[in-house]
């Protein structure tokens, strides 16, 4: 018996097989595998084990993935509470590699790595590379951050296993970024999209044209949310095609999902990875189609594995089959954090609705900053956002309508009002590893 | 007949036009005008200066967004009257000034106005008509 409809599997990258299962042999495989992580975690990961049992859930009461929904949850938190090690399955003399994520307070979190564990990321990853249409004579270079961050370790192992040639440059120094790229000839970059957005700003000031001196095909852009006006506009001023990707370090790193050529969501790697999306105040699981809170459970993790994970980021499952023909299934791109929310004057406001907004009335404003305060008891919003030569006008009127244009786009999605603000180029903060849009005056001050 | 003007955005706060002025200053370009139009929040300042081109990169290197636009410059006698023959002049045939600035002129006691016409070609000759004088950028800078 095969679980795959080998008929059809003609011209198929043999290590994209997986994404073509058929969807019931992919849910026995889950369901399998599934049972073998819940017996694991209960047998080796104490806080787990006394969670289960307050529950009064035994590892054998899985019997379906639908039971899945009986298990208790884990958080970030957890991952913190139990720093560094505490939840841990494997025996260190397995674990070959950590990898830390820093939390925004305090402690960091540990994840460690067996050689199993590193495979299968990398698996995701070169499974991701596979679906753009990248592979052995592509040059990877990969600009996310080498170290703690899973982002640039992730990258260069996936682009190994799937045999392009990686060029390891890691973040920063701008300047060679750029000449080597050019140099070498480089295909695919790999970094955040708004890293890829200063390297475009840069190439610009020394007159650098993508096009015509590069040979840049694709972009890896992922770690950070980003919307789709952000790839459009990439897209149209280089020429590239702007892929997502996702992931994170408490599941693995970049390639638990990504986007295919249909740009219409990502495809989970659900062999690996499997996802839920729950009501992030119910905690009910939802339907396909619905948005709420993403989860994921390790199928095959052994070093820190993790059972239904609250990711705290906000999709939803797409429904229907992706036109590539892959059958695993899709998530939305990834646009809110629930931990980037912000509460304004009692209402939800993510950053991308405010990007979303901007990038509206004019593409060419990318830089812009995300500034909360509160002057009495009023939360004050304001958006400053760098002037370009592209949109920089000699008279104050159009400024000015520049100006309120945005205000509107954006106070029309958000629903309150706002300050924005027009400011000189390169006044505002930058940075080469995950950009951070937001500065939270009342957090500081508290 | 058009002289060149260059712009730049600039953020409203205290000793800030200097930054420009200064930069300007140890490249040895002479501001021959400038003119800032302002709002609570920014500024855009328009300067007339002989070496535009040279002024524009030194601006751009610094990190400004720098503008270049066409402007008229028309020489009038520095008395009563000067100014609003022109502007009736213009009006006359639909002209809208978009904005314009003054500054006197070393040679012959004149007064020179700057503008920014929303149709220059049509202004010109309307200029012409009423015997202004309209500058060259050798004029001007002589």
């Amino acid at each position: 018996m095969s679980n795959f409809p080998i008929d059809t599997m003609s011209g198929v990258d043999p290590v994209s097989i997986p994404d073509f299962m058929s969807p019931e042999g992919m849910r026995a495989l889950q369901l399998t595998k599934l049972k073998k992580l819940v017996k694991t975690c209960y047998e080796r990961v104490p806080l787990t084990r006394r969670r289960m049992d307050e529950k009064g859930v035994k590892p054998e009461d899985i019997k379906t993935l639908e039971d899945i929904k009986l298990l208790p949850f884990m958080m970030k938190t957890d991952l913190r509470d139990e720093y560094p090690l505490g939840l841990t399955a494997a025996p260190m003399s397995e674990v070959v590699r950590f990898h830390c994520s820093s939390g925004t307070t305090g402690k960091p979190i540990v994840i460690c790595n067996t050689k199993k564990d590193i495979e299968v990321w990398s698996d995701g990853v070169a499974r991701s590379l596979a679906m753009d249409g990248i592979g052995k004579d592509d040059i990877l270079q990969v600009s996310y951050g080498y170290g703690l961050f899973t982002g640039g370790l992730g990258l260069h192992y996936g682009g190994e296993l799937r045999g392009c040639t990686v060029l390891p440059t890691s973040g920063g120094n701008t300047d060679r970024q750029l000449m080597l790229m050019r140099d070498l000839g480089v295909t695919v970059i790999a970094c955040t999209p708004s890293y890829f957005i200063h390297l475009m700003d840069e190439a610009q000031k020394k007159g650098i044209d993508f096009r015509r001196d590069m040979k840049l095909k694709h972009g890896i852009f992922g770690a950070e949310p980003w919307t789709d006006e952000m790839r459009e506009r990439i897209e149209c001023e280089t020429g590239i095609e702007a892929h997502d990707i996702y992931g994170l370090t408490e599941i693995s790193g970049p390639g638990v999902a990504s986007s295919c050529g249909c740009h219409e969501g990502l495809h989970v790697f659900e062999d690996h990875f499997y996802p839920e999306i729950i009501d992030p105040d119910t905690l009910e699981p939802l339907p396909d189609g619905e948005w709420g809170e993403l989860v994921f459970s390790t199928l095959d993790r052994t070093g820190t594995p993790m059972l239904r994970y609250r990711t705290r980021d906000i999709t939803r499952i797409i429904p229907g089959v992706c036109k590539c023909g892959r059958t695993i299934r899709r998530i939305d791109r990834i646009s809110a954090r629930s931990d980037d929310m912000l509460i304004i004057r009692g209402v939800n406001v993510f950053p991308s609705q405010i990007e979303a907004g901007l990038m509206s009335v004019d593409k060419a404003l990318p830089h812009y900053h995300i500034y909360v305060d509160r002057e009495g008891d009023l939360d004050n919003l304001e958006v400053k956002i760098e002037v370009t030569s592209e949109t920089i006008s000699d008279d104050i009127k159009s400024l000015e309508l520049l100006r309120r244009n945005i205000a509107a786009a954006i106070q029309k999605i958000i629903n309150i009002s706002i300050k924005v603000t027009l400011v000189e180029p390169n006044s505002l903060p930058r940075s080469e590893g995950k950009l951070s849009r937001v500065t939270d005056y009342r957090k500081i001050k508290k | 007949m058009k002289i060149k003007q260059i712009s730049l955005f600039l953020e409203n706060k205290p000793g800030h036009l200097n930054t420009i002025c200064r930069k300007l200053a140890n490249s040895n370009i002479n501001i021959v005008t400038l003119s800032l139009a302002d709002t609570q929040q920014f500024g855009i300042v328009r300067l007339i200066v002989k070496d535009w081109e040279r002024a524009k990169s030194v601006l751009e290197e610094a990190g400004h967004v720098v503008n270049v636009r066409d402007v008229i410059a028309a020489q009038v006698k520095d008395v009563p009257g000067g100014m609003a023959d022109i502007i009736d002049a213009v009006g006359a045939v639909g002209v809208n000034i978009e904005y314009m600035y003054a500054f006197s002129f070393r040679k012959d006691q004149d007064a020179v106005l700057v503008f920014r016409f929303d149709d220059a070609d049509k202004a010109i000759v309307e200029l012409e008509k009423i015997g202004a004088k309209i500058l060259t950028s050798q004029a001007l800078f002589e």
